[in-house]
């Protein structure tokens, strides 16, 4: 019996020691929590880029704390973006090749990059210059067929200006759409002989089981990754 | 008695101290200090195998999973199944960056150098040998990274408190690859002229790689030249068309060099009438192969062995439980022409789609290339003098299919004689690993010596790093791009004469995709795909995330810029319908495996690695790889 009594005096320490420990270890942190939320969007003249979920991001980059490290902040699918960071000042950086625009010029000293002070809730709006806008989209349903149409503005024209490889209109029956293999189900491309007026149409699979669908138009310019999209678009039948 | 004692005592106290000084002056007996090493040919040697034994491979006999991707293969292993369901790559993937290698070749070199001990003769081939392995390593950091910090000498810190003259900014990346030339250039004549000599550097070692390094250069800048995206205002990534045509000749000169027999006596490999057989035993027999130039050798029971046989032997009566990973796809096995040299599907439906019958299960691959079943292990085909067992199952009078989920099962059917096997011991068994899922195993580099599948005895075949059926693939494409068809036909038709393809190609049938496409089923699984790919600048086109669908796979196939974002596979069934003549014949039906999901997408960002933050942190002067 005293054996028993000594093994749970002994498990009684530990659980104290323990006990004690967790109470004095815990210590109130002294780094404040992040307190700016960043958010805004992709523009041009006021009008968001859209692009595909993750495919465009840029960096933020901040001096004074040892060796830099970029922050990635990706963008959404309709251009919007948001990233919850520590005051401060921030240099924003589009990365060249990624998305289908090109940053537009600060100045000399700073080049595309831009100083973004960052206190608070800050909202930003990027105006960028794509090489394309696509304008004016409409779709609709007729059976079985989902039919789409849009006009494409070339905006960067002269010795930068791109062609279009393909424009085609996404399925999908999330409302993530985009050339992504896991975010469309369907796609059908447009003749892209005369871009003010670009028509597709695409059937909807058979073992789409809802009623409804999401759709989107997206343009791929020649020699750039990211496409252009327009807004996507839920069509009920 | 207690005095004498005592006195003895003293005197031994006494005499211990004396040798106290010598015991620290003693020389150390676990470490060699550098005079010691450089005196003794056996000792550098013993450093320079160190060097070899970290040569760079991109992909080795070592990871089989590094010779088969990019979907020429699908691996049955559970746990890789997720490398076949997503989509992009890191931008980091296939990066290295060692300059830790390079600082200990460099030293090697400067103290090789300073030594006095060693024989001229030796010290002149050490150092040859050295500086090739620093070439081939600049060489390996050129393909995956673009032009990097070109460091030749050992650099010290002098502790002063400021490093930045230890920095270096990257090189253009045509500067990395005229080193890579010129030190291969400048080492081959001090290096041995000897064609047996396989796993250490020779001539035909070092003139391999100038024309590998120079064909891969002078692509770049003619290909380049279409995806300007992919490049750097300063050039370290990307080279200027205008050097092409000096980087073919060059490579074109260093292939003959070799083909004229200047290295020593190098041919393909001819030994056995049987074709297949033929080009199977290239890699795997090791005496007297003329077809070898460079290899990195193994041995049995030295410690020195690597699982590739076991990894990958068919799984049905293994000398281990385990097996079958490396599935190669129908994507590659269909781009083995036919004999005639016609690329054509393999012909599972007439013209009507019907599907058409075959007597032997393996049929359908009847008058193919040879090099086919040397490379792959198709339904019907023996490793190890068995029979492999690759059906999926079996299809009645009425369609109806029956087949088992586990390998080898047996089912009662309609009309089956009782309990009947539905399925073959080695599959395809779709998501059941180690089973053939496309219908295939790989056959290149499964050694077929008796335990070479056991863990305890493991594979002592070698990984070939050059070979001279590369070298004349090399010459055929630098001579097409510089305008010679005529010469480039000739080497092209070496090498497929060889592999029993009758019809001859004519000057005017020498086409950029031809030499692709033979580059294709010539060198797969040997670790160059995707080289080939990059500096082609097509891997962006081939790899565009776009899944394959089934009417797409059997089209264009002997196309360059073919689709290649998932591997089909391509499944046997025996047909049950007793009275019929079919009964017992074979049908093929192509399939995908239902755990490919994803479609490969290869980023601009890709063709060249990303380099680590960590490194642009340390220096400042080296600029990052475009579009990451």
């Amino acid at each position: 019996m005293e054996s028993k009594y000594k093994i749970m005096k002994t498990i009684y320490s530990i659980l104290f020691l323990g006990l004690i420990l967790g109470f004095t270890s815990c210590e109130i942190d002294n780094y404040d929590k992040p307190d700016a939320f960043f958010s805004g969007q992709i523009t041009y003249q006021d009008d968001p880029i859209m692009v595909g979920y993750n495919h465009v991001k840029f960096q933020l980059w901040q001096s004074g704390f040892g060796n830099e490290g970029p922050i990635d902040v990706h963008v959404d699918q309709d251009g919007s973006f948001s990233a919850r960071m520590f005051s401060g000042t921030y240099r924003l950086k589009l990365n060249e090749g990624d998305g289908p625009f090109k940053a537009n010029f600060v100045n000399e000293q700073l080049g595309d990059t831009i100083l973004v002070d960052l206190n608070g809730d800050t909202n930003l709006n990027i105006e960028v210059t794509p090489y394309y806008m696509v304008r004016n989209p409409q779709f609709s349903i007729s059976g079985n067929t989902v039919e789409a149409s849009a006009s494409l503005e070339q905006i960067i024209t002269g010795e930068d200006a791109k062609d279009i490889e393909h424009a085609t209109l996404y399925l999908n029956s999330t409302m993530f759409v985009s050339n992504n293999n896991d975010e469309n189900v369907a796609r059908g491309d447009a003749d892209i002989s005369e871009l003010s007026n670009l028509s597709m149409s695409v059937d909807i699979p058979g073992d789409i089981t809802q009623d409804y669908i999401f759709a989107r138009i997206g343009v791929r310019i020649s020699g750039v990754e990211d496409m252009i999209f327009s807004p996507v678009e839920k069509l009920t039948f | 008695m207690k005095k004498s004692i005592f006195i003895l005592m003293i005197m031994a106290v006494a005499i211990s101290c004396t040798s106290d000084s010598e015991f620290l002056e003693r020389e150390p007996t676990n470490i060699l200090t550098q005079d010691q090493i450089f005196t003794d040919p056996d000792l550098p040697l013993t450093i320079l195998a160190d060097l070899y034994n970290r040569y760079n491979d991109f992909g080795t006999v070592k990871d089989w999973a590094s010779l088969s991707d990019f979907n020429v293969a699908y691996w049955s292993e559970a746990g890789r199944y997720g490398h076949f369901q997503n989509t992009d790559r890191g931008y980091g993937d296939w990066g290295s960056w060692d300059y830790g290698y390079i600082r200990q070749m460099n030293l090697f070199i400067e103290r090789l150098e300073a030594s006095t001990g060693l024989d001229e003769g030796d010290k002149a081939r050490f150092s040859a040998e050295a500086r090739f392995l620093r070439a081939s390593y600049y060489f390996s950091l050129v393909k995956r990274m673009g032009g990097v910090p070109l460091i030749t000498n050992s650099e010290e810190y002098d502790f002063s408190g400021d490093p930045s003259y230890l920095q270096h900014p990257r090189e253009t990346e045509s500067a990395i690859y005229d080193f890579v030339i010129q030190e291969a250039q400048e080492v081959k004549n001090m290096l041995p002229t000897d064609a047996s000599t396989k796993s250490r550097a020779t001539k035909g070692a070092a003139l391999a790689m100038i024309s590998r390094a120079a064909l891969y250069a002078g692509s770049i800048a003619k290909y380049g030249a279409s995806t300007s995206q992919v490049s750097l205002p300063g050039n370290e990534v990307g080279i200027p068309v205008s050097k092409s045509d000096a980087y073919y000749t060059t490579s074109l000169e260093a292939a003959q060099e070799i083909i004229s027999g200047q290295a020593g006596a190098y041919s393909l490999y001819n030994k056995k009438p049987e074709l297949s057989d033929n080009f199977a035993s290239i890699f795997y027999d090791k005496s007297n192969n003329p077809e070898a130039i460079f290899v990195e050798d193994f041995m049995l029971q030295s410690g020195k062995v690597h699982g590739f046989t076991i990894s990958n032997q068919p799984r049905y009566g293994a000398e281990e439980e385990e097996g079958g990973r490396i599935n190669p796809s129908l994507n590659l096995v269909q781009s083995f022409e036919t004999l005639e040299g016609e690329c054509v599907p393999l012909p599972n439906k007439d013209n009507s789609g019907n599907f058409i019958s075959y007597d032997e299960i393996d049929g359908i691959f009847d008058g193919r290339d040879a090099r086919l079943k040397g490379t792959v292990i198709v339904p019907g085909s023996s490793f190890k003098g068995r029979k492999v067992d690759i059906w999926a199952g079996v299809q009645l009078a009425d369609g109806t299919i029956v087949s088992g989920d586990s390998r080898g099962q047996q089912k009662e059917f309609p009309g089956s004689n009782g309990q009947e096997q539905v399925v073959g011991f080695d599959g395809p068994i779709d998501g059941l690993e180690f089973t053939a899922q496309t219908g295939f195993y790989i056959r290149k580099y499964q050694d077929p010596k008796a335990g070479s599948g056991q863990r305890g005895v493991q594979s002592d075949v070698w990984f070939i790093r050059y070979r001279y059926a590369e070298v004349l693939l090399n010459a055929a494409e630098s001579a097409f791009e510089l305008g010679q068809s005529g010469i480039s036909a000739d080497y092209m038709n070496q090498v497929r004469s060889r592999a029993g393809i009758t019809t001859e190609l004519t000057p005017g049938d020498i086409t950029f995709d031809r030499i692709a496409h033979e580059r294709y089923v010539e060198l797969a699984f040997e670790g160059l795909h995707l080289f080939d790919l990059k500096r082609w600048r097509i891997a962006h086109i081939v790899l565009d995330g776009i899944p394959i669908s089934p009417d797409e796979i059997t089209k264009d196939i002997c196309d360059a810029t073919k689709r290649e974002t998932q591997p089909y596979g391509l499944w046997p069934y025996k047909i049950h319908n007793p009275g019929s003549p079919d009964d017992g014949t074979f049908i093929y039906k192509i399939v995908k495996p239902t755990r490919v999901t994803g479609a490969d997408r290869f980023r601009f960002g890709n063709y060249y690695s990303e380099i680590g933050q960590d490194i642009l942190n340390n220096n400042p002067l080296i600029i990052k790889n475009p579009n990451q």
